[in-house]
């Protein structure tokens, strides 16, 4: 889950990081100019739309203001300004910071090592994916026990890999030791700043991101749940299956696609594709499906505008080819049959009672994945 | 021989009173498992298919020393400290069904195996079968057969999928490993690799990648350096999957650019490793390479 900035910079204060003065203004408010001056701030000040995805800046999302009337013009237009679709309920409003350098600091889990990672560039104010396109060689990464923690000395190890010195490196040293420890406590997927400025009197995170590994939420109850519609991850009718207990993922194509387990789902995706066909979508009824479940995929994809006919490719493991077949009758009989064309190819535990459940109601079912998707593509 | 799980893998089932374990527990024993204990804390004294049920693994240990092995199908919010507690009652293998632990705990416990020398499957896997000696997941165990082909694989059904159109084609499996779809897993691709090499019960290997991470293309640099040495095939799922989306599994996202299904094509053809289309075509790939 994605923290907001302003969550992200609550948290590394609380941390004993460094973090620009600021004031939280929420959608309504009727004197932000006073709230901003009783905060004790005054222009030059940022003024920041709170939106839930990368490259703010660039969108427009990100403004100063010199003056008062400029604030003032600034936040009711960036309030009702859509960065990448998605409107701000919250601005953040920050002082603004006098810096000579940007630098990108940021925590990750390394897959192979298994362990926390520290990624760092003297370059920050560009994306990652950029700085390791146009200056990979100044990358630097260093890996932590997570038993032992990041030390203070491994921390300005890294400060003098990225070219830091004298006050600015110590500085450096105890932002990253706090970063880290953020990144410990909140289980984080992801800690980073970028950009991390560089003053005269140490380094301060301009901006700051916070990803929550979605199956620790419950271990941190001061974090509240994001709407699925704030996150600008999701497509409408992602949301909608998010909401049923799907695991969908909306593609381009035409094809819907049911699998069950995550790997034969892919699979079923990438077959209609080899053979000529686009997939619409990832849906995976997971192991030892209900009938229940089959149903309401079946349903969900027949009412997916995007489809125009579904493919469903079930390996009856766990997963009972009869319970299957009950859950695709139970679906045509509430719809009073498909408007759209159905492709099924049952195998596996139980693929005969299955076969015989859904010949009874008049459908037939393929044994071999190829042939069937190649009907399926054909149609 | 064959790797991790054999005939004298002595199992302890934690979480066996569950919903999950106790079905899965009837299943491993059909199959001829050895299961000499389960552990659920509060319901010592009580029995599931008449294996006896302890408080702990500790407990459970001091009265079967023979036990080996431990499956857990503990839900997420408790399995870390299931893992821990079997590593410290002496547990040398642990397999960890449990989906949706958290990746910090499960980097943790995963370290802390190591330190211990304790080889950990999961989490979020199938487990592991040797087919006709044990079956230590929740695999449907009919539709292996006994061989000589190794199978590592980050995905279930598509593992099951394979295995069958293998039987079918009359080609057996020396012992199928379902390392798990989470982003930290106990034991990796090049792990299990390892192990296949080591085993001469296994004559080539079959590995079913997926997208997300670097795993495939650590193996084939593996293969590259000529630490592999048996033919081995494979087939990676998500050709079409689009960047950034996670698909069903934790670990399978695309990010950054890498973890793409083309970069682990390419980065095994370029070793020369045959990379099926589909899973179908593995079984005709081991004949062109068994024949060798």
């Amino acid at each position: 889950m994605k923290l907001f900035e302003f969550e992200a910079k609550e948290i590394l204060k609380k941390h004993g990081v460094k973090v620009p003065r600021s004031v939280l203004l929420e959608k309504g408010e009727k004197n932000p100019l006073e709230k901003i001056k009783a905060a004790g701030l005054e222009p030059p000040i940022v003024v920041k739309s709170q939106v839930l995805v990368a490259g703010r800046g660039k969108a427009g999302g990100i403004k100063i203001a010199k003056t008062w009337e400029e604030a003032e013009k600034l936040i009711a237009e960036l309030f009702e300004k859509p960065i990448k679709g998605l409107k701000p309920r919250y601005l953040l409003i920050e002082e603004a910071i006098p810096h000579e350098k940007e630098l990108y600091a940021s925590i990750i889990i390394d897959r192979s090592e298994r362990k926390p990672v520290i990624l760092a560039s003297q370059f920050g104010g560009m994306d990652i994916e950029q700085i390791a396109k146009e200056k990979p060689e100044s990358i630097v990464r260093m890996y932590v026990d997570p038993f032992l923690g990041l030390k203070a000395y491994q921390a300005r190890k890294i400060g003098k890999m990225i070219g830091l010195k004298g006050k600015i490196l110590n500085s450096f040293a105890s932002f990253l030791i706090g970063l880290y420890d953020v990144f410990m406590e909140y289980d984080a997927d992801l800690a980073e700043s970028n950009p991390l400025a560089v003053t005269e009197d140490g380094v301060i995170p301009l901006d700051a991101r916070l990803i929550i590994d979605d199956n620790s939420i419950y271990k941190h109850p001061d974090i509240s749940e994001r709407n699925l519609e704030d996150t600008g991850e999701y497509t409408e009718w992602e949301i909608k299956a998010r909401k049923m207990g799907l695991a969908f993922v909306e593609l381009d194509g035409d094809i819907g696609i049911i699998g069950n387990g995550a790997g034969l789902t892919m699979t079923t995706m990438d077959l209609v594709y080899l053979y000529g066909g686009k997939p619409a979508n990832f849906l995976d009824i997971g192991g030892g499906a209900s009938k229940e479940l089959v149903k309401t995929a079946v349903k969900f994809l027949i009412d997916l505008p995007r489809t125009k006919k579904i493919f469903m490719n079930i390996f009856g493991g766990i997963t009972r080819c009869d319970e299957v077949a009950r859950g695709i009758v139970a679906a045509l009989e509430e719809l009073g049959g498909s408007p759209k064309p159905l492709v099924i190819r049952l195998s596996g535990t139980n693929e005969e009672e299955g076969r015989k459940i859904l010949q009874e109601n008049g459908i037939d079912a393929y044994t071999d994945p190829i042939e069937a998707v190649q009907k399926v593509v054909s149609l | 021989m064959a790797i991790i799980v054999d005939e004298n893998t002595k199992l302890i089932v934690q979480g066996i009173t569950g919903k999950e374990g106790r079905f899965h527990t009837k299943l491993m024993l059909d199959y001829g498992t050895k299961i000499v204990a389960g552990v659920t804390p509060g319901k010592g004294g009580t029995d599931v298919f008449g294996i006896p049920v302890y408080d702990s693994v500790e407990e459970a240990k001091n009265a079967h020393p023979e036990a080996n092995t431990s499956i857990i199908f503990v839900p997420a919010r408790f399995a870390a400290d299931a893992v821990y507690e079997a590593i410290d009652a002496g547990i040398k293998t642990i397999v960890v069904i449990t989906e949706h632990i958290p990746v910090h705990d499960a980097m943790k416990f995963v370290n802390y195996g190591k330190s211990k020398g304790v080889t950990i499957i999961g989490p979020n896997c199938p487990g592991v079968i040797t087919p006709g000696k044990a079956k230590v997941g929740i695999m449907p165990g009919h539709i292996f057969t006994p061989g000589h082909v190794g199978i590592v694989s980050r995905s279930g059904t598509l593992t099951y999928e394979i295995a069958y159109a293998m039987t079918k084609a009359g080609i057996g499996q020396s012992t199928a490993v379902g390392i798990g779809g989470d982003p930290v897993i106990g034991t990796s691709f090049i792990e299990a690799l390892q192990m296949f090499e080591e085993d001469p019960e296994t004559e080539a290997i079959v590995m079913v990648g997926e997208i997300g991470g670097d795993m495939e293309e650590r193996a084939a640099k593996m293969i590259e350096e000529g630490k592999i040495t048996k033919p081995a095939v494979a087939f990676i799922a998500g050709r079409t999957a689009p960047p950034g989306k996670r698909m069903g599994h934790a670990g399978a996202i695309i990010m950054m650019g890498t973890g793409t299904a083309e970069g682990k094509i390419k980065a095994l053809e370029s070793v020369g490793v045959k990379v099926a289309k589909t899973p179908m075509e593995i079984p005709d790939l081991l004949k062109q390479v068994l024949k060798k």
